[in-house]
């Protein structure tokens, strides 16, 4: 075939399959918005437990991109380091962790969450769970006295082991699931805008809500999972805090504790490990919302929105088998446009 | 006004600000036309001239090859030169008969013989009188397809089967596409052979519902053809939200109508229904009351390569080449050369390709990004099943395919695909998925042939 046209130009042409043009959205500027998204409940999260927040996003970080290129330099899995996916995992683990966590135990969590969550499944795209969220319930069984010493917000520089104990305090959750509702003494403000302990995802509701907005309004998650996830937590909660008595906690209080809002907007929202449908988003987020609700209301843990989003994972390919009817192939309809 | 839609779909950016606003020119004919035998869909049309034969314009130099063809006219006077194998710019190779244009008349010719002759017509018919038979007939003759792209003949969906009544008419001016103006460009400067010809159309099917779709990026043409059947209850023009693909054949009835055509083998007469586009409307006027055949087109020529970005009327067969010459040349080397859309157009593999009946639109484009070539690991991400307009689960349809399960893509319902491109489109990863489809088609396709 002749590679010179009539203008006699030697010039060769792209010949591929249509479409030829394509959205801007790629895998990289997905991850992009996460990481912008993320950053208030970060820089919150900085405010409030300062250097020990800043060495834990950078171990998380920095062990999850480490990981990550040992990964893909020898299993050869999809994806690459620029991608962006490693660097989110890091943030994202980095959230699910105590302020205080350990250097070394950060690290073995980048090894669960990028290595046994992700690239054993197949790299980018084939995990059936959470890596971030993996590798904290890893964690958290591990090791679950570090993954439960709270460290007092507004404690801003490194913490040695030896005045750590002075420095820490239950979770709202955790004095809720003790029982000693009463000794909460944050107030509903301080649990919207962070001033309470918890994990660094854990404190600041307004920060992630900011973050969730961006990430909605940029369509790089859809509302479905959020607003069932929350709503279904608030319906269950209240039901009980109306008809069980207020030591439940009030269903505000549920909203605004814990990791819900990180859980709802991040971590339930994960492309990869939540369904594919518009209802199977429905039922997931309804899913994750009851076990939730059911885990911090009467189960062994103070909370339950981790276990709730790896559960959900798990049934996420059964609910990706309800593909939605083909145009054309429902009940013939008579319906007919005025 | 309420604006129509359908559910699903994307907004690919438009493109249609370079040549929108630009009337219609009429390109100088063409020294030499390469007319490919496969115009249309169905059987391919039977070449009934020979090389060295002079022929005049108009004058039918292959007749159809059987009730689902069309014939082709000559566009030009001049002389067959071959009939040989030429590329089609529909990515493949067919038989094509080549007419190169002659200064003198041939020298067997007797004295004072003129050149070039008088153009071929057709005796012209008053649609009023005419019967429909006889107008379907001269649509037929006219070697009429559908000139928004599919090309499918149009007499043959004139003359739907006793069993399937058909009550309404659609009318697509859609035009959907990024880039393509030549529909808009038509509504506008040809209104009258528009009307007419939808009036024509509206006769040969005896139905008394039409409705004309129009995206709402094009108010003008709204605004023109809403005036223009003022007086006529019967057709109602009706302004569709801008979405693609707004102008493929069932999204366009479900807007209009909210009838959902079954899927297929599932055709729009079986709701009730037959489509036709704007410019194959204003063909038939022509062809009816002129006796004019279908021997040009107006094509958008346009991308960030070409200098000046037009649309041209141009005679069916011109090369590539010409229109590119008559459109100021190339400002930088195109990576990739589109005839139609840019979603569900053609890569042109050189310049050398003929304009045929179903060439909407040539658009010079980028050569796509290494991003855009190596297609990424799928996230999952669910956006085309969102807006496949299909309802289709694009995606894990594509996991079977990539597992060589095709069974299983035929569950999923992989034949349906209509390929318009909007899963791939939105894909992040960029992934070939309209391509997976069209490879497994074609292979099921060939499966239900050998069971035969």
């Amino acid at each position: 075939m002749s590679e010179t046209t009539s203008t006699g130009e030697d010039r060769r042409l792209f010949v591929g399959p249509s479409p030829h043009l394509r959205d801007r959205d790629s895998i990289p500027s997905v991850m992009r918005w996460v990481v912008l998204a993320l950053l208030p409940a970060v820089a919150v999260s900085l405010w409030f437990f300062g250097l020990e927040a800043a060495r834990v996003h950078v171990i998380a970080v920095a062990g999850c991109l480490a990981v990550e290129w040992a990964c893909l330099r020898w299993l050869r899995t999809p994806g690459s380091i620029r991608d962006g996916s490693a660097l989110v995992t890091g943030l994202l683990l980095a959230m699910n962790l105590p302020p205080t966590t350990p250097w070394w135990m950060i690290l073995v969590g980048s090894v669960v969450a990028i290595f046994l969550a992700k690239h054993v499944f197949g790299g980018l795209g084939s995990n059936l769970f959470n890596p971030a969220l993996t590798a904290r319930v890893f964690l958290l069984v591990a090791w679950p006295a570090q993954m439960t010493t709270w460290l007092r917000p507004g404690v801003r520089g490194l913490v040695d082991a030896a005045t750590l104990d002075t420095m820490t305090g239950a979770t709202p959750l955790g004095l809720l699931k003790e029982g000693r509702l009463s000794e909460i003494a944050a107030s509903s403000m301080d649990l919207f805008v962070g001033q309470v302990g918890g994990s660094l995802g854990e404190v600041s509701a307004a920060a992630l809500l900011l973050g969730g907005l961006v990430l909605l309004a940029r369509r790089v998650i859809t509302w479905e999972i959020p607003a069932t996830f929350l709503g279904t937590v608030v319906a269950v909660t209240g039901a009980v805090w109306v008809f069980g008595g207020p030591q439940h906690g009030t269903p505000w209080f549920h909203l605004v504790s814990g990791g819900l809002m990180l859980g709802a907007f991040f971590m339930a929202t994960d492309m990869v490990t939540s369904p594919m449908t518009f209802r199977g988003r429905l039922i997931f987020g309804v899913g994750c919302g009851l076990l939730t609700a059911v885990i911090r209301l009467w189960g062994g843990y103070p909370e339950g929105v981790s276990f709730a989003i790896l559960l959900m994972n798990a049934v996420t390919p059964l609910i990706d088998r309800m593909v939605p009817t083909p145009f054309g192939r429902g009940v013939p309809k008579a319906k007919e446009a005025a | 006004m309420a604006r129509r839609t359908f559910r699903g779909g994307v907004h690919p950016e438009e493109h249609k600000d370079r040549t929108a606003g630009r009337s219609v020119e009429t390109m100088p004919l063409p020294g030499r036309v390469v007319l490919p035998l496969r115009q249309h869909l169905g059987a391919p049309a039977k070449a009934v001239v020979k090389v060295g034969q002079r022929v005049a314009e108009g004058e039918v130099v292959a007749e159809a090859g059987g009730y689902v063809s069309a014939p082709i006219h000559a566009p030009i006077a001049g002389e067959v030169t071959a009939i040989a194998r030429h590329r089609h710019p529909g990515g493949f190779t067919t038989d094509a008969v080549v007419i190169e244009a002659r200064e003198a008349p041939p020298a067997d010719a007797p004295e004072g013989a003129s050149w070039p002759p008088e153009p071929v017509r057709m005796p012209p018919l008053d649609p009023d009188r005419a019967s429909p038979e006889d107008l379907r007939n001269r649509v037929r003759d006219a070697g009429i397809v559908g000139l928004g792209g599919a090309t499918f003949p149009t007499h043959v969906k004139l003359a739907p089967p006793p069993e399937k009544p058909v009550d309404t008419l659609v009318i697509n001016g859609a035009e959907c596409e990024p880039y393509l103006t030549c529909d808009h460009r038509v509504m506008l400067e040809e209104t009258d052979l528009v009307v007419d010809g939808i009036r024509i159309l509206r006769r040969i099917l005896g139905v008394d519902r039409v409705l004309v779709g129009i995206e709402d990026n094009k108010p003008d043409a709204i605004d023109r053809l809403s005036a223009a059947f003022a007086g006529d209850p019967a057709v109602s023009v009706q302004a569709c939200r801008v979405k693609y693909p707004q102008g493929a054949e069932k999204q366009l009835i479900r807007a209009l109508t909210g009838r959902v055509v079954p899927a297929p083998p599932g055709l729009p007469m079986d709701v009730g229904v037959v489509v036709q586009n704007v410019a194959t409307a204003a063909a038939v006027s022509r062809a009816v009351r002129q006796g004019i055949p279908l021997i040009e087109r107006v094509v958008t020529v346009s991308g960030p390569s070409i200098a000046e970005p037009k649309n041209l009327r141009v005679r069916i067969g011109t090369p590539l080449a010409d229109l590119v010459a008559s459109c100021g040349g190339l400002t930088s080397p195109p990576g990739r050369v589109v005839m139609g859309g840019p979603m569900m157009g053609v890569a042109q593999v050189d310049l050398e390709v003929p304009v045929v009946k179903g060439s909407s639109g040539f658009l010079f484009l980028p050569a796509p990004s290494e991003e855009e070539l190596w297609p990424g690991p799928c996230l999952r991400c669910g956006r085309c099943v969102d807006i496949c307009p299909l309802g289709l689960a694009p995606a894990i349809i594509a996991w079977h395919l990539e597992a060589g399960d095709l069974d299983g893509a035929e569950r999923l319902h992989v034949r349906d695909c209509m390929e318009c491109g909007s899963c791939a489109w939105v894909c992040p990863a960029d992934r070939y998925l309209v391509q997976w489809f069209r490879i497994a088609k074609a292979r099921l396709h060939e499966r239900n042939n050998q069971h035969r």
